[in-house]
């Protein structure tokens, strides 16, 4: 038996210890990883949870919070907490198990952090992957906890099967900004911090705009609850919303949205492959030697450089 | 070609007691030097400890102690960590620990090295890479 089925089976029966380090092969990606996941068996029956907002939204407490109900529920829960990477050192400071304090110690929930890097073999492929391994693990329910910002949020979006935002209240004018982007992937919305005063006009102005989206039938209709982490209220109804959204799913397997995320998914494996295979052409190093070594080189040149090599590459 | 793994250093401030502004100086000077850091706050007890380092697969255990309890706590996690199959983790200890115990800490209990409030940042991060590249070779 090889190496690599020998570990996905360790995976499999829950060795946890195995899970974590085949977390860190997939984070570091390249063909070790892929010998890994393709021995990893498919059908898992655990379901990722997306869930995304504005950085400071309450995500990791939201995160803990629902760990707690799905426990009660029943259900075994993994956690990937994604944190960003500084763009110059590379180094990260992934802070989001401090608010996950209450979930230590219970043997049914595993958490994960993980730093958000650059954009190849980074956040949407890792990510992937890791709820890819957490699932075959056998954990019901993979909660992915975003940076909350930016192009890694859509990312995140086409590797989550809900997609759960968490609106603080209180922010105004930017509850118009977030409708063009994260209102539309949004399946389920919560309206965190609801012990704070100013949360019921957020709940208004977000209902507002929820009601003015999805004009067609047959569409899943966003939910919208309002949820305080910190004195556990609203939190049941909540699981409710986004479990109603997942038997949805298996009603609906065929959505817009399904299939998109489909297409990502074969984008994501095409664009790691290739870029690897790239990343093995002589004229790849030399390109590198040329960033180096020219103040103002010319990149597209370069590409062109490196793809006419690679064509030729048996 | 694969880069390699960037070293994966859990901090921890055991105990409740005190705050934790030295490890977060540390936990970001780390994160500077290109680590990945994994901060979980106060309070954790040594068995959560290690349930964190295993979960996150952390080349690296950095404990901040101020209480006084480091004679107690520290050996409890390295010998934890040892019984969940991590002894390879290396484990530096920072925090007001008096020299003697320091010397008991490192050469019976496991502790990889303490370092008083006089440290730089340099020295730890230094310590650090030449420790997890000692530890990597070895395994690989
Ligand atoms: N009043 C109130 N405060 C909350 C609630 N949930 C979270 N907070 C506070 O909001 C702040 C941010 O909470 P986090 O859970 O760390 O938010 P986050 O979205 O994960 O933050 P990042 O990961 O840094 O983007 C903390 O100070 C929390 O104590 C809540 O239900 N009520
Ligand atoms: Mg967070």
């Amino acid at each position: 038996m090889s190496d690599e089925q020998s570990r996905a089976d360790a995976i499999v029966q829950g060795d946890r210890r195995a899970l974590a380090q085949a977390l860190t092969t997939v984070e570091r990606g390249g063909q070790s990883a892929r010998a890994l996941l393709r021995c990893i068996p498919a059908g898992a029956s655990g379901r990722v949870v997306g869930i995304t907002g504005a950085p400071g939204a309450g995500k990791s407490t939201l995160t803990t919070a629902l760990a707690q109900e799905f426990r009660v529920r029943g259900l075994t829960v993994a956690i990937v907490a994604v944190d960003p990477s500084s763009p110059i050192t590379g180094g990260s400071l992934l802070g989001d198990r401090i608010r996950m304090y209450d979930l230590a110690g219970d043997s049914g929930v595993f958490i994960r952090s993980m730093a958000n890097r650059g954009r190849y073999g980074g956040i949407a492929a890792a990510t992937a992957d890791a709820a890819t391994l957490m699932a075959a693990a056998g954990y019901d329910v993979i909660l992915l906890e975003t940076v909350g910002a930016g192009q890694s949020d859509v990312a995140v979006a086409d590797v989550a099967d809900t997609i759960l935002l968490v609106e603080a209240p209180g922010m105004g004018d930017e509850v118009q900004s977030i409708k063009a982007g994260l209102l539309e992937i949004a399946d389920v919305i919560a309206v965190s911090k609801s012990d704070r005063a100013d949360a019921p006009a957020t709940f208004q102005q977000l209902r507002a705009l929820v009601q003015m989206q999805h004009p067609s039938t047959d569409a899943w209709e966003v939910q919208l609850c309002g949820v305080s982490a910190l004195q556990k209220t609203g939190i049941g109804p909540l699981t409710d919303a986004l479990l109603a959204h997942q038997q949805w799913l298996i009603q609906h397997p065929y959505t817009p949205r399904a299939m998109h995320r489909r297409k990502s998914s074969l984008h994501r494996a095409i664009e790691t492959q290739l870029f690897e295979s790239l990343t093995q052409t002589a004229s790849w190093v030399q390109a590198q030697h040329i960033l180096a070594s020219d103040r103002q080189p010319d990149t597209d040149a370069l590409a062109q450089m490196v793809l006419a090599a690679w064509r030729t590459t048996p | 070609m694969t880069a390699p793994a960037h070293i994966r250093v859990l901090v921890a401030k055991p105990g409740l007691d005190g705050h934790d502004r030295g490890a977060k100086v540390i936990a970001r000077a780390l994160r500077d030097a290109g680590m990945d850091v994994i901060y979980t706050g106060l309070g954790l007890t040594p068995h959560m400890i290690v349930e964190a380092a295993l979960q996150e697969d952390v080349d690296v255990v950095g404990l901040s102690i101020l209480s006084g309890a480091h004679m107690t706590l520290l050996p409890k996690v390295t010998h934890a960590l040892d019984a969940a199959g991590l002894g390879h983790c290396v484990v530096v200890a920072g925090g007001i620990i008096p020299s003697e115990d320091a010397h008991m800490l490192t050469h019976t209990h496991g502790v990889d090295a303490v370092f008083g409030p006089g440290t730089t940042t340099d020295e730890i991060i230094t310590f650090i890479r030449t420790a997890v590249a000692a530890v990597r070779a070895q395994r690989a």
